[in-house]
């Protein structure tokens, strides 16, 4: 079965600048990396998350903002030096924890994840994302989504 | 948006200060920009919550500062460890995580940090005075850096407090700036003729940690505190239950001395009434067990005992004279140790099973011989965290019914 592909650019602010791409994780509910995520698998940990046990290694993971203990950013630099961290991360409003983890394993180990700022209404879980920089610096977003077909005309909006 | 940099930070920039603090330097300027601060500020002060060893990359980040050389250019203190240095073998931990976890806390003095391994540095001789900027690391050390001081730090920690000390600069952002200290959410202490007792600046700490948000709390109605431990107690649950940075406390804090001067002449965004109810659920919540349980050990001193809270725990220990050989675990900072232990104020103690713990705390280490009882104490931070941190079971009490549970072997309580 085809599915019809749509796709989309979105504007947005670096914190932290990068060029990623990987697959959409997408949680409407904040999550802290302390206590949330396990840094040996990138297994997500916290019993009280929607995403309980899946797996944020590689993907691009986007949600409303941080959330917790300035340990996240710890946790966030040991999950990129161990390769389980995020390819990336959206936000919709700046996290200073998640960029010191950032900026902090760039610094030491020269590995860098992006860290974007823009609107995320619009993107699913599994859409492909690739975050790359525009001419201004700024961070721009392209979206591919691969929508279900509709099942019926009935329902479109 | 550009980040202004003085000729000293660009120098610092440039490695004309050595490489550490041009790392510290690059990495605080990759944090400004990240945050969006416009300047870098001096600080006076810093306290690091960088000892207890999270994974490699925190100790891969002060091997590097303390290679290049490196030395903390202001007066910097540091959090508990994973260790008592004071009290060798009371840490029982595996080899293979000691070496990198005693390292942790080494390299951290090689930097020049003071060997202060506390929770509560506002109990020491680094405590900052009113007005002054700081970059401080602990949660419930920021907020009464901020609240019950009027220092102004931010809650900085991991990486960033050290790269501020290392530098002796903060991104001027957020509380260090006198218009982000406005107070936005009220809250009202609906409680005729509240007593000024321990559990209830515990309780409504946890409630405005809980209600408040990213907005600075302002409590009108709380009762003159006995001491400042009563406001440590009710920062740290804010800090527990929430994002708490800085509160105020109308006619008891330093920045709010009226309401209006809390609010900076604005109205409330909301207000919230506190009744007794309130805070006996918010308390009731801390205590998984009914009156009568077994007790196991009791745990004090979170944050860290001041001297004035042992000087209220000894007579009550005296008279008590538990006799069970149940632990008495109490945390404070080592200088007060080395104070009680000059005064003689602890000689024969141990027989009424007190256990003073330096340097660290027991829901961070291991330290607690028996977890498979029920453990008492008068933290709102110890009995929200020690669960999902060592896997207690805790019942909350204030200080005098925690000694007595100890004499007799079982949970009593005289009020929540």
């Amino acid at each position: 079965m085809t599915q019809p592909v749509e796709a989309f650019e979105r504007a947005g602010i670096f914190q932290l600048a990068g060029g990623a791409e990987g697959r959409a994780l997408v949680f409407s509910q904040p999550l802290s990396f302390w206590g949330g995520i396990d840094a040996e698998t990138g297994d997500i940990t916290d019993h009280s998350h929607p995403g309980l046990g899946q797996n944020v290694a590689g993907k691009i993971l986007v949600m409303p903002s941080g959330r917790g203990s300035s340990s996240s950013s710890s946790v966030l630099a040991e999950a990129i030096r161990k390769g389980t961290a995020p390819a990336g991360i959206l936000l919709e409003r700046p996290d200073p924890i998640l960029a010191v983890g950032a900026i902090v394993a760039e610094f030491l180990y020269g590995i860098h994840m992006p860290l974007v700022v823009c609107e995320i209404d619009g993107i699913a879980t599994g859409d492909r994302i690739a975050i790359g920089s525009g001419e201004d610096g700024r961070a721009i977003t392209r979206v591919q989504t691969e929508r279900q077909p509709l099942k019926s005309p009935g329902c479109f909006p | 948006m550009t980040l202004e940099l003085s000729t000293r930070d660009q120098s610092m920039l440039d490695s004309e200060l050595g490489p550490s603090a041009a790392a510290a330097m690059k990495i605080l300027v990759a944090f400004s920009r990240a945050i969006g601060a416009h300047s870098l500020l001096d600080i006076s002060g810093a306290h690091i919550d960088g000892c207890l060893y999270h994974g490699k990359a925190g100790l891969d980040f002060v091997e590097r500062l303390a290679e290049g050389g490196g030395r903390v250019k202001v007066p910097t203190t540091l959090n508990v460890g994973s260790f008592d240095l004071i009290h060798p073998g009371m840490v029982k931990m595996p080899a293979a995580d000691e070496v990198p976890a005693r390292r942790l806390m080494k390299a951290h003095m090689e930097l020049g940090c003071q060997a202060t391994f506390t929770c509560a540095p506002y109990q020491t001789r680094f405590r900052p005075e009113f007005g002054q900027q700081i970059a401080w690391g602990e949660s419930n050390a920021i907020v009464f850096a901020n609240s019950v001081i009027g220092a102004r730090t931010n809650r900085y920690g991991d990486f960033i407090d050290l790269c501020c000390a290392m530098t002796g600069r903060a991104p001027a952002w957020g509380l260090h700036l006198s218009e982000n200290r406005r107070g936005r959410i009220l809250f009202e202490l609906d409680v005729p003729d509240p007593e000024p007792s321990d559990s209830l600046f515990v309780g409504v700490g946890l409630i405005i940690g809980q209600a408040s948000g990213d907005r600075i709390p302002v409590i009108a109605g709380l009762p003159q505190p006995r001491d400042e431990d009563q406001l440590k107690a009710l920062g740290a649950a804010a800090a527990t239950t929430g994002a708490v940075a800085l509160f105020h406390a109308v006619g008891i804090t330093p920045e709010a001395g009226t309401l209006d001067e809390a609010f900076h002449g604005e109205a409330p965004e909301e207000t919230v009434r506190i009744t007794r109810s309130d805070i006996d659920q918010a308390l009731a919540r801390l205590s998984t067990v009914p009156d009568g349980s077994r007790l196991a050990a009791v745990s004090l001193g979170t944050p860290h005992f001041s001297h004035e809270e042992w000087m209220r725990l000894l007579p009550l220990l005296r008279e008590a004279a538990p006799s069970r050989g149940i632990p008495n675990y109490v945390k404070t900072g080592r200088a007060t140790l080395t104070r009680l232990q000059e005064e003689g104020a602890l000689a024969g103690m141990e027989a009424f099973g007190l256990v003073p713990v330096a340097d660290t705390c027991t829901y961070v280490t291991s330290i607690m011989e028996r977890l498979d009882g029920v453990v008492m104490t008068n933290s709102g931070k110890w009995a929200h965290y020690a669960p999902g941190n060592i896997g207690v079971t805790v019942a909350f009490a204030d200080m005098k019914d925690c000694i007595r549970s100890a004499a007799v072997g079982h949970v009593v309580r005289s009020s929540t």
